[in-house]
């Protein structure tokens, strides 16, 4: 209290903390704000489904996974909102039941793909030369693997598993994000106000994470918001052979792989599953970009 | 002896480009005096930045020795090299650039605090009374310690800037031209601030710039840089009164005579400036000076003492 009529009387703007002032921005980005929104409301769909699985297991079994040939690939309708799939299973069913996987491994995947190629990026792009030149070549070499054949190796070398799934996900994502966070550092590290910190005596690593990084932030949120939309179309092509999810489990991705052959049949099997894809990745997007513009304070206003 | 405080001798600084070495720095020494300022002029591209970062060991020298308060500094490990930033400090030109976008006014003066492990983090209430004071001395108002340095103009960046070197009370400041970003109006600003500071706190200024007409006023000795080389080092009336080295006459007929009725009599130079990747023996200035004989395209010049204190590295005085 005291320290508030101290700070006005000498006429101070007022002292916010970084963050309140992050949220502060962030909540006045209408897109932004919705992306988030959704993608919590997709968190507590999941949370419900869990909590619905473990309370009472006859709804899973029932109505996500039970086949029902009458109904097979039925449209929507009032009974079944979404359609049915080729099995004459609910499409609404699989779609809620599915966020869990989608959403979590998606973003999950992500992370560790940014922690470790965001790592390798930041390294390779502060200390340059040698250093540089030895990390790009191995991520050269991950990235010159298409994707798919990475994924398809590393769960056929450690078994097919959930944590497994996350790694082969993870792992050709790393390199692509690599490259962003060295770009980014690059034209960071350069800057006068990084060798003033220099010549203040901080180390290195001070340097790289507290002032290098959050200036270098921008590009690296927009990509990695980008990259979970590919990983769970990932998911998908990895179920689709087999060894991401297993059938019956419901996942986006591999509701939309099945539906392909019943296309010209049956629309809303690809489209709805499609369209839910869709949204999700455009909401962490907007999200993405909103918290990329709430971080700088150059937008404050 | 006692009250040299920087000693630099032979200092050189190469960098190894991919079409070949190009030498910076070559060969320079000097000393300063606590309490003195040393101005450093020469055009842009010479090396005098490059001379000032490697002083303070932003660039690590190629050879050469930098005596620092007695201590050799040349090759001392990272953990003193740090205790010693708390008494050499710089000051950067572009107060646009040299800030950190994200960081207020106040975390921007409280980071070397914080670095330097002056106060942990939690001793809110003490980093905050010592930002508000550097903002008193540097005459920044209070109301903007929350600002970030984008709403702010080139002259209180600058003062920030000026801050963040001071609060760790350092002896040695290196200033590399802090007033050439600057509107003429605030730079006179700046150079009175900077005036008062070295007189209060007895600092020494290393004072780098392009504009003669700044360092003669504040320093006590010139040192005249070209292509990396010392071309001429004297104290200012030496230096203006009785410039030995064609280039430093070429300079000083340079500055501008604020009377119409004097003619200008100016030593024009012709040709560019040399590329300084794989320069060969002979004086660097020897394709743009007036007086070139053969000599001075295949020898080096020495140092020559002409008087007292006032070096110049010419064929001319040989």
């Amino acid at each position: 209290m005291s320290k508030a009529i101290e700070n006005k009387a000498n006429g101070q703007n007022k002292a916010r903390s970084a963050w309140s002032e992050i949220i502060r921005r962030f909540k006045k980005s209408k897109p932004a704000l919705f992306g988030l929104m959704f993608i919590l409301f997709l968190v507590l769909v999941s949370l419900v489904t869990i909590v619905l699985d473990i309370s009472n297991p006859e709804i899973y079994n029932n109505y996500v996974i039970k086949q029902n040939l009458r109904n097979k690939l039925d449209p929507p309708s009032w009974q079944h909102p979404f359609g049915c799939d080729e099995f004459g299973r609910d499409i609404l069913f699989r779609v809620i039941w599915g966020t869990r996987y989608s959403l979590f491994i998606g973003l999950i995947s992500i992370m560790i793909a940014l922690f470790l190629g965001g790592t390798f990026g930041a390294i390779a792009g502060y200390y340059g030369k040698h250093v540089d030149n030895i990390i790009m070549r191995i991520m050269d070499v991950f990235l010159a693997i298409p994707s798919m054949v990475m994924a398809v190796a590393v769960v056929a070398a450690l078994g097919t598993s959930t944590s497994n799934l996350l790694l082969a996900i993870a792992i050709p994502q790393a390199p692509r994000l690599a490259r962003i966070v060295r770009a980014s550092v690059m034209t960071v590290k350069d800057k006068e106000y990084i060798e003033a910190t220099r010549a203040l005596g901080a180390s290195n690593a001070t340097i790289i994470v507290k002032y290098v990084l959050p200036n270098a932030m921008a590009p690296i949120i927009v990509q990695a918001s980008l990259s979970v939309g590919t990983a769970i179309l990932n998911i998908a092509g990895l179920s689709f052979l087999g060894i991401g999810v297993q059938p019956p489990t419901p996942e986006w991705g591999s509701i939309l792989s099945s539906a392909r052959t019943y296309m010209r049949d049956a629309w809303h099997i690809s489209v709805i599953p499609g369209l839910v894809i869709m949204i999700t990745v455009l909401s962490l997007n907007l999200a993405g970009d909103g918290l990329r513009d709430a971080m700088d304070p150059k937008l404050k206003n | 002896m006692s009250n040299t405080i920087l000693k630099v001798k032979n200092l050189t600084k190469n960098f190894y480009t991919a079409s070949g070495v190009l030498s910076a720095v070559s060969n320079i020494s000097f000393e300063i005096k606590t309490g003195e300022t040393l101005g450093v002029v020469g055009e842009s591209g010479c090396g005098k930045s490059t001379l000032g970062r490697a002083i303070l060991r932003l660039h690590e020298p190629t050879s050469g020795e930098i005596y620092f308060d007695g201590t050799n500094i040349t090759k001392l490990p990272p953990a003193e090299m740090k205790q010693l930033r708390n008494k050499m400090q710089i000051i950067f030109q572009d107060p646009y650039e040299s800030l950190n976008p994200r960081m207020s006014v106040s975390q921007a003066i409280a980071a070397p605090l914080l670095i330097q492990k002056r106060y942990k983090s939690s001793q809110k209430h003490e980093i905050n009374q010592k930002v508000l004071e550097m903002m008193d001395l540097v005459g920044l108002a209070r109301r903007l310690v929350n600002s970030y340095p984008h709403e702010l103009d080139g002259g209180r960046r600058q003062r920030i800037g000026i801050a963040r070197a001071l609060v760790l009370n350092p002896k040695f400041i290196v200033c590399d031209e802090p007033v050439s970003a600057l509107d003429v109006s605030i730079q006179a600003q700046i150079l009175n601030l900077m005036q008062d500071l070295q007189e209060q706190f007895g600092l020494t200024y290393m004072f780098i710039t392009h504009d003669l007409s700044v360092v003669k006023h504040l320093s006590n000795k010139i040192l005249v840089m070209y292509l990396g080389q010392m071309v001429e080092l004297g104290t200012p009336s030496q230096i203006f009164e009785n410039p030995l080295h064609p280039y430093t006459q070429a300079l000083l007929s340079a500055i501008p005579v604020p009377d119409p009725n004097i003619p200008m009599k100016r030593v024009a130079l012709t040709g560019e400036i040399t590329s300084p990747i794989n320069i060969g023996e002979g004086c660097r200035f020897a394709k743009r000076c007036l007086y070139a004989k053969e000599e001075c395209s295949n020898v080096s010049p020495e140092i020559k003492k002409i008087e007292p204190g006032h070096l110049v590295m010419c064929h001319l005085f040989s």
